[in-house]
């Protein structure tokens, strides 16, 4: 998530101090990312840095509000017009997990796959126990916000899933000294890449 | 309906035959084997599982892993070949023909994949059936058969015939007729069927509701996203449990854990 970019969001509603915005983003992202002020006024100063933001008078009780730039708001449009790309997102973990018990000695992947699963089963649904109890139409945003979240877990559990199917077939390799490309198998050199 | 105005038992109570009273279902070391001999098709290779009152359970696992047969065999519509399937205390295997068939009527509701409406009664009719067919006078059957509808929210439909709905509709009216009467446990075979993703998940909301009203329900399904609706997940693997979820956490920990 980029707090830059969320900060940038709130700015353009008009604007506000580093607490209201530490609350605002909260409450715009039902909470899930929760942010602390030191990130929140961090990320003010790069943003005061780079123009999109500037700071105005403080008020008479000690506040300095912040507001939006032209350049702050050429941003955020490009933000929010450009779709964001895989590559920018952090390594899966879990992707590199599997990897690595295929080809590590003595793993029982199938275990790492169930253990996976179930966790990640408990989380969507809590996910759904959340969403079930948001009811109320103002709850939208963060219905939304859960649904990705349902998603990705889902399309984790189908992975999974799909996994375990590719491991039933797998037969491994004869294990081999010295690792010419040609003996790599299918599976694990996808993993691989 | 009735289901909602008993009480909900959730503390446990003293065993009074084969199972607590809040003890809705419960598979002892269950096994179902078709065939005999070296062409035995092992279904299910001793399961355990209990669901209590105010539980859903989903049972996830894939192709040929049991699910269906656990369903069937919880339901009364199969014997299994060792172990004891209990329901609400009462070992399912100890029914004659006759009795079995009054209690699947009377206290266990299936809802399946294909609906099994008939097409030539009303939804209210359909509804009313099973309790008809229990002896209920007309006139009580259709007013139970009402107020389901009217709890899965399609009472104005009553007087329409199944190919005079959506299948959206029409399932509603098949888990009404699932839930009609006084039905403490609640069975579903993938009910969302081909149902678009917003009226499947209608159809769980009904389900989720019931359960939280004081039914067990157990819940067959191979979407992670419906599994998602039950307290407790297991998984089934060539005819045996293989892993649980863990009861559910606190949504503190939740959130604090969703920011990776």
């Amino acid at each position: 998530m980029s707090i830059r970019h969320g900060l940038l969001a709130l700015l353009e509603r008009g604007q506000m101090y580093g607490y209201q915005l530490r609350a605002a983003f909260e409450e715009s992202t039902g909470s899930t990312w929760p942010l602390n002020i030191g990130q929140v006024y961090t990320t003010l100063a790069r943003l005061e840095r780079d123009g999109l933001v500037r700071p105005l008078p403080e008020s008479e009780s000690g506040q300095r509000p912040y507001e939006i730039t032209d350049a702050g708001r050429a941003d955020l449009a490009l933000w929010f017009a450009t779709p964001i790309s895989p590559a920018d997102r952090p390594r899966d973990e879990l992707s590199i997990k599997l990897a690595l018990a295929l080809t590590t000695p003595g793993v029982d992947v199938r275990a790492v796959v169930q253990t996976q699963r179930s966790a990640t089963m408990r989380a969507l649904q809590e996910l759904t126990r959340l969403k079930y109890a948001s009811d109320k139409p103002e709850d939208l945003a963060w219905r939304l916000v859960l649904d990705a979240m349902i998603f990705q877990a889902e399309a984790e559990i189908r992975w999974l899933d799909h996994c375990e199917t590719s491991l039933v077939r797998h037969r491994p390799a004869p294990s081999r000294p010295t690792g010419r490309p040609e003996a790599v198998d299918r599976t694990g050199e996808e993993a691989r890449r | 309906m009735s289901a909602g105005s008993e009480p909900i038992l959730r503390a446990p109570q003293s065993r009074t035959g084969g199972g607590t009273v809040s003890e809705v279902l419960e598979l002892r070391d269950v096994h179902r084997t078709h065939g005999a001999g070296p062409a035995a098709v092992h279904a299910l290779r001793g399961v355990s599982l209990t669901v209590r009152s105010g539980e859903l359970v989903a049972v996830m696992g894939p192709s040929g892993s049991g699910k269906s047969t656990l369903l069937a065999l919880a339901g009364g519509l199969d014997r299994p070949t060792g172990g004891e399937v209990l329901v609400e205390g009462e070992p399912l295997g100890g029914l004659g023909a006759r009795d079995l068939a009054r209690l699947r009527r009377r206290r266990i509701g299936y809802v399946f994949q294909d609906l099994n409406l008939l097409g030539s009664l009303t939804a209210v009719e359909n509804v009313a059936l099973p309790l008809e067919l229990d002896g209920a006078g007309v006139r009580r059957a259709r007013k139970l058969a009402l107020a389901a509808l009217a709890e899965v929210e399609v009472a104005g439909l009553a007087d329409r015939f199944p190919d005079q709905m959506s299948g959206g509709q029409q399932q509603r009216v098949a888990i009404a007729r699932a839930l009609v009467g006084e039905r403490r446990l609640v069975l579903a075979d993938e009910p969302t069927g081909a149902l678009d993703s917003q009226a499947g998940e209608a159809v769980l909301h009904l389900l989720r509701r019931r359960v939280d009203a004081g039914a067990a329900g157990v819940l067959v399904t191979h979407e992670a996203r419906h599994a998602g609706w039950a307290d407790r997940v297991v998984f089934l693997r060539d005819g045996v449990l293989v892993d649980s979820t863990a009861p559910l956490a606190g949504v503190e920990q939740l959130l604090a854990g969703s920011g990776r």
